[in-house]
């Protein structure tokens, strides 16, 4: 299993030691009244500086397992997760997180919430400094008109917006998203996706991301990670998107290439891996 | 056609219902209207002699309870004053006991809310003085504190402190792991959790608590005054008309006690609803 997954990275990657995002032996183990279940055993992964990476799989894989183990809200039971070098041993803004459910303080206005991020990442920056980039940061996410609102006036895709306006403003080095489309319908999904490429074309940091959506996963990403069932899951396969940057999704879409990709995730996910109760 | 008009007739009627309803008067009308018929069937009641309390106009039309009513601010001595300030005594009384136990629930309750272990610790301590009654505690203010004033505060505080504090603890423990998670990406100072995140989002549970707890403070207020004799106050004004059997007197002070606990609760609410909107 391992042989393939370092197969299909590219060389280079494997050549540099370090990489800027090191995932290494990672296990994770959870105690439960029934013995030890292992959710994920033995990772690898090694993800450069600037790249988008989507992380796709069956519910119960231990996507999100792997991903709080980046945003350090959870630690490896063996092996090892380095950014840059350095152990990852809790949550920080050098990585913000997207949660699926937004996760905005439903008290405060679209601006506030983003100003609050801001306020305690730069306690030297001046007030006027903070407001004018939170300010620029909903911009950017077409949010200019609705800065005041509190969320329960925002759509879904708006709230979402303002949590990835939230999560950009204090330029983290990592960009995690946990399925943030997901709650939103189809065309929301596909404006929000257009916006968040562009905005990455802009600031390319590194992004990791999860997803149940193949189509996204291809039209966004450098890199797919797929991983096998659980329990003790690990990383199936990883395809490289061949498509040109900046991607347009028409083009994309009439690429003969794109259906093989997907065909191949497709098969992947349903008939290699099908979940257990498929 | 002889099928359906039946129908159509419940459904026109159930939407007159409807908009009666919605009127705006309704609010207002539908309610005089249920206390009219409540003070007829009394009245009714009264006079065939079913019951032998005195009816509600000879409440009204009884010297001593028209006295009550038409004068409720004079003075004679502190044990002899018009209803509004005996009940402004009591009132008194509740503001200190009820702010001392809002305080302090409140303090307490976000401590026990944030310690899981001082959680287990104390709950069924405090799950069991819960359920101890206002009265209980009058004996024991007033072996411990010896003085009536005192003691009448320490069972304000004691009786409506624990809506208060439990559901603090409550509001501060379900907090949603997501605000906390997003706290912790941001890496958000202690203060700044406090009054962004905890506060607000406790603030509707600890309402909750306070509005039960003023409805507690005001019930005991009554009762303890009842029990200590010799206090100016609403409550001690019953016992002192009861023992003297001016029954007209007693359901004057009833209406004043009632009044002033509606009152108090849509005092809470307003305060809610201006400071924790919407949730």
């Amino acid at each position: 299993m391992q042989t393939i997954t370092t197969d299909s990275m590219t060389t280079a990657l494997q050549d540099t030691q370090q990489s800027f995002l090191h995932i290494e032996g990672v296990s994770k183990v959870y105690p439960t009244s029934k013995g030890a279940y292992t959710v994920l055993q033995d990772v690898n992964l090694n993800i450069e500086a600037g790249e988008f990476i989507c992380v796709i799989g069956h519910s119960g894989c231990g996507k999100s397992t792997l991903l709080n183990m980046v945003s350090g809200f959870s630690q490896p039971t063996e092996g090892v997760v380095l950014l840059q070098g350095q152990p990852i041993t809790q949550p920080g803004p050098d990585r913000m997180v997207v949660f699926q459910n937004y996760s905005l303080l439903p008290w405060l206005t679209a601006f506030e919430n983003v100003y609050l991020g801001l306020d305690s990442v730069y306690p030297e920056k001046s007030g006027a400094e903070k407001k004018a980039i939170a300010r620029d940061n909903l911009e950017m996410v077409g949010l200019s008109d609705s800065l005041d609102k509190k969320p329960t006036q925002l759509s879904g895709g708006m709230k979402q917006r303002v949590a990835i306006a939230r999560a950009l403003a204090t330029r983290p080095q990592v960009l995690i998203l946990d399925e943030p489309f997901g709650a939103l319908d189809a065309i929301t999904k596909e404006e929000l996706q257009e916006e968040l490429l562009k905005i990455w074309n802009e600031h390319r940091c590194t992004v990791l991301m999860i997803t149940h959506d193949i189509d996204e996963a291809l039209f966004l990403s450098d890199r797919l990670v797929m991983m096998t069932n659980g329990p003790a899951a690990n990383i199936g396969e990883i395809m490289t998107m061949p498509f040109p940057r900046p991607r347009d999704r028409d083009r994309i879409m009439e690429d003969p290439e794109y259906y093989r990709l997907r065909n191949y995730a497709l098969d992947f996910l349903y008939n290699r891996f099908a979940h257990d109760d498929e | 056609m002889t099928a359906t008009l039946p129908n159509r007739a419940t459904v026109s009627s159930r939407d007159r219902i409807q908009a009666l309803l919605k009127h705006p008067a309704a609010n207002i009308a539908l309610p005089i209207i249920g206390i009219l018929l409540f003070l007829t069937i009394w009245e009714v009641l009264a006079r065939i002699g079913l019951i032998a309390l005195p009816s509600p106009i000879q409440v009204l039309t009884d010297e001593r309870s028209n006295y009550l009513i038409m004068n409720p601010f004079f003075y004679n001595s502190d044990l002899d004053q018009g209803l509004f300030l005996q009940t402004m005594a009591s009132l008194k009384r509740v503001a200190i006991g009820y702010g001392a136990a809002a305080i302090v629930g409140i303090a307490v309750g976000i401590l026990v809310g944030n310690s899981p272990v001082i959680d287990k610790m104390f709950d069924p301590l405090f799950q069991f003085l819960r359920m101890v009654a206002p009265l209980a505690w009058v004996p024991i203010a007033l072996a411990a504190l010896r003085q009536n004033e005192p003691a009448a505060l320490f069972v304000i505080f004691i009786t409506s402190i624990w809506p208060i504090l439990i559901n603090t603890a409550v509001g501060v423990r379900e907090i949603p792991q997501d605000y906390k998670n997003v706290a912790k990406v941001l890496r958000i100072s202690n203060q700044k959790y406090f009054f962004k995140v905890l506060i607000p989002s406790a603030l509707p549970y600890i309402f909750t608590g306070l509005r039960i707890a003023i409805g507690l403070a005001w019930l005991a207020i009554i009762a303890a005054e009842i029990v200590m004799s010799g206090v100016a106050g609403i409550g001690f004004f019953i016992w002192d008309a009861y023992q003297q059997n001016y029954v007209t007197e007693i359901i004057v002070a009833v209406v004043y006690i009632g009044a002033v606990g509606l009152v108090l609760d849509r005092l809470v609410l307003f305060i809610q609803k201006r400071i924790a909107p919407g949730q």
